[in-house]
């Protein structure tokens, strides 16, 4: 495993490979390509960091862990709650922001605060053909050119290596609370996540656990803030879901925050067999989807906007669920199964097209992970 | 401002394009009398005027495809135009161009508010797209100040902001899916009403690419729940760097207001002799904006007037009422307004870290004696984006040009303090020759790199963005009609 410690250390390994590269932050994602692994670990530390400014700059090897502790010392946080995939995938190792925006993984928070990609304020990383460089800055509103930030946010380290990332980072609310709803079918339930986030009560996580053996469903909407404000919109949450019927509990601030925990990183399918897959829907079709998968379970998370779906093992969940508005993305499966049924959904040819024509522009030799979100490039070393 | 020279051969075939463009759209929609086409020859930049070769107003995706593959195969530049509310000279033709307006494209799609999407033809408003969806009390929530008359084409162009983006982002942020034609003809579709793409962010990569990379014809944007209420208090400071300090300390405290507006002396004196809204005469004004209950709003303006207390504000004045609301907004919102009564001006929009604001504001003073030109600040303070108002006279031979240079240096200050060149109005004409200053040779190659992949020919808005001598190189490829 190749771990340069400085970005002109790495730029020069890429620019010198003649084979393609495995690229990783951490490796706790379960993602793999071909080659020698090229890991950013080595580049670590926080470069920058301005809480009255909103921003944090870290190099792109920097664990979360440490991220997550500098910004809880001043009262702040991540605000698109990155999933940690350790549990699920039983990997170990440390995850780290590079890793994270490059796979753009974001948590339950998503609907309300954005997505990684969203809180990217910058980054710098070196290109296929190893030429550094940034785009971006480390400011809130910046249209100057082309934002290749998006681009790379999500990319897999497909287009260039990230060295380093800046964010937006928001505050960590004064307390949270979860209203629970029991009973509820699936479609009962996503009616009542979208009631729920277009009230103005401002709900910042809406999930859903369907039926699994002998646990009732359960739905869950969390909302954050200054106490009596917490207080005040889940008294408004409650009535407002009154006629659901549904049966409605409270779990204040630590219980709370444990489920949402556990909604993240997935735990209910960390110790059942099968594969397990992250639909991105249409809120409104998410029951029909999940019914139509006949899948082993599911659950919803994003109101019903990502679907959770286990399946047996090696079974092609995207032709069972056919055409519909979002992708399934293969996130826990044997390796044979991967290369069987590829991690990302196809897209259209069209869109494949313009794809394919980035990669060829960014990564000519097509050396960085090859072939992981996308076919190979004819001319590649 | 340099503009590349007309294509000579561009020009020699305009009865031929007009013909085949007179072809696939009704006969009103092809504008290509001299007269006519003076309409488009400027956006809101206005000190920078060219007619086109010819406008067109296509009312569907389809009529837009035809329209792009015409001039893909005749090797006509194209200009994409939304409202032509640019302030970056982002819709300024050249005399060889087809400006392509949406202006006629604003149906509304669909609206559905259990996913809370709507889908609109982009020449719709940014304005309408929440009027469609008030009355079932949603709206959209970027706003641009010039909401009221800009397209959704050209904030999706321009990545568009506005003063309550501290809270729900930008254009980027609210954008869910487009239909984008490409300048050889060809639909793509990119995302739509799910959330998160499924290969690359080429949604995240169209969004401010200035209509550079493709034509979007349609828009899936999300909308938001209305907030129960909203209410601003009023801060005034004696100094700026307080001022400053006082915003640090209300982010830090984990209050996050919708909008913290900041105006400087220069700005609060000319709004007052304009608008009247009572605002103390002092060197930092703050309009500080939460929402929620009127409980809500109670509890987090306290703790903001508590921060504000200890920071010794010359005033401090908590709106209590819708009415008080509109007069503390009334001063801000006509502040462009006051200055255009003073003098011509120009607004600048250069973003910077807000821990820099003292510092900038200062050189900025300091600039404005050496230049012998005033400038007043408006500032959106929790987002560190400024927006400078240079006043020159546009008659007096030679302002223009100094009041350019001067807010050239503005926004080198910007840079150099840690931000960029444009937080919002996008790089268009305006600040392209700046472009260098902010990025390095391979950091532009890197942007051009994907105009090479979606424009192969360099045909869309071809002369924004980059700096000429930067982009000539791949301009300079000869496009004789196929």
């Amino acid at each position: 495993m190749m771990k340069p410690d400085s970005e002109a250390a790495l730029a020069e390994i890429v620019k010198s490979a003649n084979a393609p590269l495995s690229v990783k932050g951490g490796g706790t994602r379960g993602m793999r390509a071909e080659g020698a692994d090229l890991s950013v670990s080595a580049l670590k530390g926080i470069s920058l960091y301005e809480p009255g400014a909103l921003t944090l700059v870290a190099q792109a090897g920097t664990p979360i862990e440490e991220i997550d502790r500098a910004l809880s010392a001043e009262g702040q946080r991540l605000a698109f709650e990155p999933m940690d995939h350790r549990t699920l995938l039983g990997t170990k190792g440390a995850p780290t922001i590079g890793g994270v925006m490059a796979a753009n993984i974001s948590g339950p928070r998503r609907i309300q605060g954005g997505a990684a990609r969203d809180h990217a304020l910058g980054v710098r990383f070196v290109d296929g053909t190893g030429a550094i460089v940034k785009n971006g800055g480390r400011v809130m509103k910046n249209v100057t050119g082309y934002d290749l930030v998006k681009l790379m946010a999500g990319a897999h380290g497909t287009l260039g290596v990230l060295t380093e990332v800046s964010m937006k980072v928001l505050p960590i609310p004064e307390t949270q609370a979860t209203l629970m709803l029991r009973n509820l079918p699936d479609a009962g339930a996503v009616a009542a996540m979208s009631l729920a986030m277009g009230s103005p009560f401002e709900v910042s996580g809406a999930a859903h656990c369907a039926k699994i053996d002998k646990q009732t469903p359960v739905t869950l909407l969390r909302v954050e803030g200054f106490e009596a404000s917490v207080k005040y919109r889940i008294s408004a949450l409650k009535d407002l879901l009154a006629d659901t019927g549904a049966e409605m509990e409270v779990a204040c601030r630590d219980m709370s925050s444990m489920l949402w925990q556990s909604v993240r990183d997935v735990c209910e399918m960390e110790n059942l067999e099968g594969d397990v897959w992250r639909v991105s829907c249409k809120p409104s079709d998410a029951a029909e989807l999940a019914e139509r998968s006949g899948a082993r379970g599911w659950y919803f998370d994003w109101g019903g906007g990502l679907i959770w779906i286990r399946t047996a093992p090696g079974e092609d969940l995207r032709t069972r669920l056919g055409v519909f508005d979002g992708h399934a993305t293969l996130v826990r499966a044997d390796a044979a199964t991967r290369a069987a049924l590829r991690v990302f959904h196809p897209q259209a040819a069209g869109l494949e097209k313009l794809a394919a024509g980035l990669r060829a522009r960014f990564d000519p030799r097509g050396i960085l992970n090859r072939g992981l979100m996308g076919p190979v490039l004819a001319e590649s070393v | 401002m340099e503009m590349p020279v007309p294509d000579a051969t561009v020009l020699a075939r305009k009865s031929r394009v007009v013909e085949r463009l007179q072809q696939v759209l009704p006969k009103d929609a092809v504008i290509h009398d001299e007269r006519e086409t003076r309409a488009y020859e400027c956006d809101a930049l206005t000190a920078y005027k060219c007619p086109p070769m010819a406008a067109v107003l296509p009312t569907t995706t389809k009529e837009v495809s035809a329209v792009l593959r015409i001039c893909h195969e005749e090797g006509v530049p194209v200009v994409p135009r939304g409202a032509g509310t640019s302030l970056a000279g982002g819709a300024l033709p050249t005399a060889d161009c087809v400006i392509l307006g949406v202006a006629k494209m604003n149906d509304v799609i669909e609206t559905n508010y259990s996913d809370r999407y709507i889908r609109v033809q982009t020449g719709r408003t940014n304005l309408s797209v929440t009027g469609a969806v008030e009355e079932d009390g949603f709206f959209y929530a970027p706003d641009p100040s010039s909401q009221l008359a800009c397209a959704i084409a050209g904030n999706i162009a321009m990545n568009s902001g506005g003063a309550h983006c501290l809270k729900y982002g930008v254009t980027t942020n609210n954008l869910m899916g487009v239909t984008m034609v490409m300048m050889d003809g060809e639909v793509v579709e990119i995302g739509g009403a799910h959330m998160d793409a499924a290969g690359l962010d080429l949604l995240g990569l169209v969004c401010g690419s200035e209509g550079q990379l493709g034509v979007v014809t349609e828009a899936t944007l999300r909308i938001l729940p209305k907030p129960e209420g909203a209410r601003p208090v009023l801060m005034g400071f004696d100094d700026n760097e307080v001022a400053g300090a006082c915003v640090s300390d209300i982010i830090k405290a984990g209050v996050l207001p919708v909008a913290i507006e900041f105006m400087d002396r220069p700005c609060i004196e000319a709004t007052e002799a304009f608008a009247k809204a009572g605002y103390p005469m002092c060197e930092a004004l703050l309009i500080v904006e939460v929402e929620g209950s009127d409980a809500e709003i109670d509890h987090q303006l306290s703790l903001i007037m508590d921060i504000a207390r200890r920071h010794n504000p010359v005033e401090l004045r908590e709106s209590k009422s819708a009415e008080e609301s509109a007069k503390i907004w009334l001063g801000r919102k006509s502040a462009f307004g006051a200055m255009g009564q003073i003098n011509d001006y120009m607004c600048l929009d250069g973003t910077i870290p807000v821990s820099s604001l003292p510092f900038v504001l200062r050189r900025i003073g300091e600039m404005s004696k050496e230049f012998g030109l005033k400038v007043g600040n408006v500032f959106h303070a929790g987002d560190g984006n400024m927006h400078p108002l240079i006043l020159f006279d546009a008659n007096k031979p030679g302002d223009l040009e100094l009041c350019e240079a001067f807010g050239a240096e503005i926004l080198k200050l910007c840079v150099e303090a840690g931000g960029c060149l444009t937080g919002e109005h996008g790089v268009g004409i305006e600040k392209r020759d700046l472009m260098e200053f902010q990025y390095a040779p391979e950091d532009l190659e890197a942007q051009m790199a994907v105009k090479d992949v979606f424009d192969p020919k360099w045909l869309l808005n071809p002369a924004k963005v980059f700096p000429l001598s930067v982009s000539q190189a791949r301009r300079d490829v000869p496009i004789a009609a196929e």
